[in-house]
């Protein structure tokens, strides 16, 4: 079997070059100052720090589970940034870089991780759903919100695109094709970020498809474009036109954003057991935070004392990480009952009675005991 | 007071619904240009075009996909599934999304989606078209059921399944389309979720059903009452939430239940019926609890099969005459 890697495919997108050189492409202008590029900096470093933060708090028992981004920060980043206020994203359970981008607390993402939240941001505030769990399932959310969208009449510049996340493996789920053919013959205003990271746990991509994942998207008849996940800039770049032709009626993209899963799928597995340490040690060569940081040092857009400022305050970051993870509150027994229905109801009311009768037992005894 | 079949009494009610509230939409395969393949939907499309009756892909697990996420935007999605045979297709949606989003989103995003769908055999459509798997969605906390048996608490229950903020299965019957009552005209009686109906009264024996069998139910009791036997008809009405309380309270009155079901005995609704009478009026049974059902078997698409399968108002009688002899009160 053949399969296309990134860097003998001639349409990937890439405005980067892992040594931090700019190529101009001329279907992706780039359209950014320095300052912006600078702040795509700060928020990949930044993001990886939480990322980093929440591994070990994870290993000390502080989180039950924790699905690590490590190597996936440019393609969240740059497409969290390609965002408007007004966008609305259906993440997977990875997205805390884009989450960061839409200015949910990383400590509301521990919250759902340590179980102590089922909830934690507003997801309208934020434009910003709450976390999937179920493989690509949010891609058909996306796409009936996107057609909702277009039945209010919510398009144009103002208005509002919606972005659907999810990764390899989820493009061989029924959900993920149902939602590509309804989003086409609605031309709902989507766009469907694919982080190809290569591996589904322990499942490589050529398990998952005998084509490139961003060919699916024209045998449904929308346009699909492979980027190079980790050049935060070609990210930003090609989301943004997505974005932009999905406000504008235009309907949906595929963007297949070709990167790499540096860490586990999640703390539960270790990947050491189903693929090879050389192919890791490629793609560190294509670190996303390496060759933004070379390309700023080579353009004299930053200093190294901006590079120490960041690293400073990453430092601070994963300090509040920690503490305010510490801090967490544990729920209540009882609000086991408080979010099942929306509306009052009676089965609900009699094992909430019921429970609190049993609760208040135990507090019975307590006292006895005490005394 | 109008009389009217379950099918129009459905239909009507759509409309209204669709005309009170700009946010209902109608969403499915089918649905538009061919107005539903049981004509629920009929004339819909021409009155409130595309932007209203959406007609989708032949795919059950992307229009409700779909129509949740539309739901998540503050629409009011009602779908229908064809058969309730089809919703198997789009299982995950219902059970890990429909019914999961509010609790797995904080509390924040409500799902106000009414899935319509009939179930029902006799119809002659073989055994994967012809299932009673309610059951499936009753179980899952996050859902709500509602299986109404005549036109009236058809009307009252869809709408207000609509107006309710959490997803609703609306369950419907093949064999009650054509099945006529009277509904009222000017009011628009909104169901209280969760209310069994007493719809007869008596003193002998409870008989329990739901959905088509509540209907065959009270022709029992009406033709046992020729013989002197005085049954209790239950139609349960709501699957999720089960009024317990109502079964339980005409149980003591009774001293012995039957529960008539269109679906297979074991792990059936009757079993959680029989369930709750042990729980609730042990006490006060005179005999056991009997339970009437299709037999276990997928459907036979022949139509002397397929009727041999299905319970019956014989086989319903025959089991509340054992159960009053048992009792002791000798009967026919």
């Amino acid at each position: 079997m053949h399969y296309t890697t990134a860097h003998e495919d001639t349409e990937l997108i890439q405005l980067l070059t892992p040594d931090g050189e700019l190529r101009e492409h001329p279907d992706y202008p780039l359209d950014i100052s320095a300052a912006e590029v600078r702040g795509l900096y700060r928020d990949l470093v930044l993001v990886r720090r939480i990322d980093t933060e929440a591994v070990a708090l994870q290993r000390q028992g502080e989180l039950g589970l924790w699905a690590s981004l490590l190597g996936q920060e440019a393609a969240q980043v740059g497409s969290g940034r390609a965002l408007r206020a007004n966008d609305m994203v259906f993440p997977s359970y990875r997205e805390h870089g884009v989450a960061w981008c839409r200015d949910v607390d990383p400590w509301e993402l521990l919250g759902l991780f340590r179980g102590v939240t089922n909830g934690g941001w507003d997801p309208n505030e934020h434009g910003f759903q709450l976390y999937t769990i179920v493989i690509g399932t949010q891609n058909l959310h996306a796409t009936g919100y996107a057609m909702g969208v277009q039945r209010d009449g919510a398009l144009g510049d103002d208005g509002t695109a919606v972005i659907s996340y999810f990764g390899d493996g989820a493009t061989s789920q029924g959900d993920t094709n149902e939602a590509f053919n309804f989003a086409a013959v609605n031309n709902a205003p989507v766009v469907f970020f694919c982080q190809n990271n290569q591996w589904a746990i322990s499942e490589p991509l050529e398990r998952q498809a005998r084509v490139p994942l961003y060919q699916r998207a024209l045998g449904y008849g929308f346009p699909g474009v492979r980027i190079d996940g980790n050049d935060v800039l070609a990210t930003l770049a090609v989301t943004r036109r997505a974005l932009r032709s999905a406000r504008e009626g235009q309907g949906p993209t595929l963007i297949e954003a070709f990167t790499y899963r540096m860490g586990a799928h999640t703390t539960n597995d270790d990947p050491t057991r189903y693929r090879v340490s050389a192919e890791i040690d490629e793609w560190k060569q294509r670190d996303p935070i390496l060759r933004l940081r070379a390309y700023l040092a080579n353009q004299g857009m930053a200093t190294d004392t901006f590079f120490a400022e960041v690293d400073t305050e990453a430092d601070q970051l994963g300090e509040r990480v920690r503490d305010e993870c510490r801090a967490l509150a544990d729920p209540e027994p009882l609000d086991i009952f408080r979010e099942v229905y929306a509306e009052p109801n009676s089965h609900i009311d009699r094992q909430r009675a019921d429970f609190a009768e049993y609760l208040a037992s135990f507090e019975d005894a307590g006292v006895t005991e005490g005394r | 007071m109008s009389v009217i079949t379950y099918r129009q009494a459905l239909r009507d009610t759509l409309r209204a619904e669709m005309l009170r509230d700009e946010d209902v939409f109608l969403i499915g395969e089918e649905i538009g240009v061919f107005e539903g393949s049981y004509k629920i939907t009929e004339g819909l499309l021409k009155e409130f075009g595309e932007r209203r009756v959406r007609d989708t892909p032949i795919a059950e697990e992307g229009f409700v996909g779909t129509a949740i996420g539309a739901a998540m935007l503050g629409l009011r999605p009602v779908v229908e599934v064809m058969t309730i045979n089809f919703s198997l297709l789009a299982i995950d949606q219902i059970v890990n999304h429909a019914a999961k989003v509010y609790g797995m989103f904080g509390g924040q995003t409500s799902v106000p989606m009414v899935i319509r769908t009939p179930g029902g055999g006799g119809q002659q459509l073989g055994a994967t078209h012809s299932q009673n798997i309610e059951l499936f969605y009753s179980f899952i906390p996050g859902l709500k059921v509602l299986a109404p048996s005549g036109p009236a608490d058809a009307a009252a229950m869809l709408r207000a399944a609509i107006r309710d903020n959490d997803p609703v299965l609306l369950l419907e019957n093949l064999g009650l389309y054509n099945s006529k009552g009277e509904v009222p005209e000017d009011d628009e009686p909104v169901a209280e979720i969760g209310r069994a109906a007493v719809s007869r009264e008596g003193s002998d024996i409870t008989l329990i059903g739901y959905s088509r069998m509540a209907s065959v139910a009270t022709q029992v009791a009406q033709s046992l009452a020729e013989e002197d036997i005085s049954v209790e008809v239950i139609d349960l009405r709501s699957l999720r939430p089960l009024d317990r309380e109502t079964i339980v309270e005409s149980v003591c009155k009774t001293g012995s239940a039957v529960i008539a079901e269109d679906d297979w005995l074991t792990y059936g609704i009757g079993a959680e019926i029989a369930a709750t009478i042990q729980e609730g009026a042990f006490d006060f049974l005179d005999a056991p609890v009997r339970r009437v059902a299709m037999a276990e078997v997928p459907l036979p698409y022949a139509k002397p099969l397929e009727s041999a399968a299905l319970p019956s108002a014989e086989s319903v009688t025959t089991a509340v005459k054992e159960t009053l002899n048992a009792v002791g009160r000798r009967v026919g």
